[in-house]
């Protein structure tokens, strides 16, 4: 029962920057914008907000108010993702560059800007920002005493708790909300199927699709955040590919938020599973075989790429997706 | 003469290269402005290694050409795939599984060079085949399947390494289970010949691979431009229904398409591991190469013969970055091509900008320029 309640408790981990990225890029392409940046977006966004907890670390402030630390920590991973969307947005939508190039520039700025800052912070060969351990809600926190061998509940809650999972729920929430029960969800909609109908009524599509990619720059920021934390190791300078992940995980979940949250979910358990793999009874060892952990790294890929495959004929991409609105060509 | 001079500066494609010249000028300036911030006492003389290193010896210019040419493919890849409508961010996974079926054919099944790097072209079109067929046939996004398969490339290369004994390194004598053989040990005839190219370089690693990639970058830019074959191609790129309305079957293109960009990567794996100084080690990152021939592409406007240039110019400053090491860390130059590469995606803007100028100058061409246009 332990081993379930691990699992499920590290899957939940992997889940939430994925569902939170995923989510940023729905944003993005709902309102018309491809936004392929968002594993720089995650990056800046790790940057800063571990720049931040080292600081609040070494002040002491973190240390006696560590929460309160950790909610200023979100709150400058997502804005600096919003600052660091803005890039995208005014190369996208201001001067209608083609979305994949100014992406992947972004793409591939990020990685290089944290290496170039962080050393020029730690100095020189040290690549690593050490995430402080105060971070993790603890049981104490809630007046519950820590027991020496914790229950399936204790286990499954406590074991990777953090402040970025409650955010998390909390945004899906207001993203299922924001989409389909209020009038500027209605717009976003409208500007990724058909901008030139929305602009005929009023709607300005580039504030609109400004707004969707500065969405997309928070969400991805604080999923930066999030990764790190789950990742466990501090920040390196990268976020192992977990941007383009959630790309397909919001595919995958057919631009719906429920639904990526479901794709978030089985993709990051098939992920758990791959490397937990070694103390799973259960599954099957490949004795014969050398390194067989790889077959089981492999199976979240090969797992999505089955799922698309069944899935994919009813996918729906938002129609106007990828092409820059001119609204002189109208 | 005039009329030639004339077309030869109105036309499309000089201003497209004025416009990436005018993004690296920028880029550059910028990457001097990053410099002087980080240590303005050293930012100059690291600046002139990032402008001149790649050109101060025989041994460094060897350095370039000898990166350049496995960037040449994968920026052809990633270039061809643009040009039908195709986004192949895949080239990584592609790129190494070209360098997995060339260190097979060379260590283990013994082959001359040339099989080798036949070989890895067909491991890279096999991997680039995937996304091509889940595309045509599934409707799965092309992006989603090449970033699923660089990683399921990456962990299916590793694990069929670590269970052939033979193309190991610790097979050849050497400590380390965790790298492919040295090529010079397990068969020398695998190396790409040298051509006495190593002599008047004074450079071990250099060999003819950039004379290939290069050659291969011509026949590209022949196929796409002069044939029906790349017609076709480009017309589903253009205009997808359009052109299936026209009779072209655009699934068999979608497919060959994907092949064709998977084949360029996997020759570019090929020729990085069987120059002999490269090992492959088993790791659970995925190349760079893979990812560097997006700016390579992207910067020569999708153009194969462009990518000859623009692979030689990343080669070029890349290894000037590593001159600059280690005062100020060589990502200085990841950041300049980024640079480069955001600019260079208002191109448009710049190249309007570019082509009113010309025709500012030379107002009485006005008239024909447009008819020019179009013949062009």
């Amino acid at each position: 029962m332990i081993v379930l309640a691990d699992i499920l408790s590290a899957t939940l981990i992997f889940a939430i920057p994925l569902l939170l990225v995923a989510l940023g890029g729905m944003f993005s392409e709902r309102s018309g914008t491809v936004n392929i940046a968002l594993e720089g977006i995650m990056i800046i966004g790790a940057l800063s907000s571990s720049l931040y907890l080292k600081f609040a670390n070494t002040s002491g402030f973190g240390a006696a108010n560590p929460q309160l630390a950790m909610l200023i920590a979100v709150i400058v991973a997502a804005f600096s993702g919003v600052i660091y969307a803005l890039l995208l947005a005014f190369a996208a939508v201001s001067l209608r560059a083609d979305q994949t190039i100014g992406g992947t520039a972004l793409n591939m700025l990020a990685p290089a800007f944290a290496i170039v800052l962080t050393w020029a912070i730690q100095g020189q060969g040290q690549t690593t920002i050490y995430i402080p351990t105060w971070i993790r809600i603890t049981p104490e926190a809630f007046g519950l005493a820590r027991s020496q061998n914790p229950a399936f509940f204790e286990a499954l809650i406590f074991k990777n708790f953090y402040l970025t999972t409650p955010i998390a729920f909390l945004l899906l929430a207001v993203a299922v909300i924001l989409l389909y029960k209020t009038k500027f969800g209605l717009r976003l909609r409208s500007c990724g199927e058909h901008p030139q109908a929305a602009d005929s009524v009023g709607i300005n599509v580039y504030k609109i699709r400004y707004v969707g990619v500065m969405m997309s720059g928070f969400l991805a920021g604080i999923g930066g955040l999030a990764y790190t934390i789950a990742a466990g190791s501090g920040f390196q300078s990268t976020v192992s590919g977990y941007g383009f992940l959630a790309l397909a995980v919001m595919i995958f979940g057919n631009w719906k938020p429920v639904r990526i949250f479901g794709a978030a979910m089985f993709f990051a358990l098939f992920k758990v599973i791959g490397s937990y793999s070694g103390s799973l009874s259960f599954l099957p060892s490949f004795s014969g075989i050398k390194n067989s952990q790889y077959i089981y790294q492999m199976l979240p890929y090969i797992v999505t790429m089955i799922v698309l495959v069944f899935t994919s004929g009813k996918s729906r991409a938002p129609k106007a997706e990828g092409i820059p609105y001119d609204k002189s060509k109208r | 003469m005039k009329k030639i001079k004339k077309r030869f500066f109105q036309n499309a494609g000089f201003a497209s290269f004025l416009s990436s010249l005018t993004a690296i000028g920028i880029g550059l300036i910028f990457g001097l402005v990053l410099l002087l911030l980080f240590n303005p006492a050293k930012a100059f003389n690291g600046f002139s290694q990032i402008l001149f290193a790649g050109a101060s010896t025989m041994a460094k210019f060897a350095k370039v050409l000898y990166q350049a040419a496995p960037l040449i493919m994968t920026g052809l890849s990633v270039g061809f795939a643009f040009k039908t409508g195709l986004f192949n961010i895949g080239a990584s996974g592609q790129y190494l599984m070209g360098a997995f079926f060339a260190l097979f054919t060379g260590i283990v099944l013994k082959q001359p060079w040339w099989v080798a790097l036949f070989s890895a072209m067909m491991g890279g079109a096999l991997w680039g085949a995937m996304p091509g067929i889940f595309k045509a046939f599934f409707n799965v996004n092309e992006v989603i399947t090449s970033i699923m398969f660089n990683w399921i490339g990456l962990f299916a290369v590793n694990l069929t390494l670590s269970n052939i004994p033979s193309i190991l390194a610790n097979y050849y004598g050497a400590s380390s289970a965790e790298r492919t053989a040295v090529l010079g040990a397990a068969n020398p005839s695998a190396m790409i010949p040298k051509m006495g190219l190593d002599k008047i370089f004074g450079a071990s690693y250099i060999n003819i691979s950039i004379f290939l990639t290069i050659l291969i970058a011509v026949i590209a830019y022949i196929v796409l431009n002069k044939t029906t074959f790349g017609y076709e191609l480009k017309a589903c790129g253009y205009n997808r229904n359009a052109s299936i309305y026209a009779g072209i079957n655009a699934k068999r293109n979608i497919v060959f398409s994907m092949v064709i960009a998977g084949a360029f990567s996997g020759i570019g794996g090929g020729v990085y591991y069987l120059s002999g100084t490269a090992q492959y080690t088993i790791e659970k990152i995925l190349q760079a190469m893979g990812f560097n021939g997006i700016p390579v592409a992207l910067l020569a406007t999708s153009n194969p013969l462009g990518t000859i240039l623009s692979a030689l110019f990343v080669s070029y400053i890349q290894v000037g970055g590593e001159a600059m090491q280690p005062e100020f860390a060589k990502e200085i130059i990841d950041i300049i091509i980024s640079v480069i590469i955001y600019l260079s995606a208002f191109s448009l803007l710049f190249k309007g900008l570019i082509t009113k100028f010309l025709s500012k100058n030379k107002p009485e061409y006005a008239d024909e320029e447009e008819s020019g246009e179009v013949a062009s």
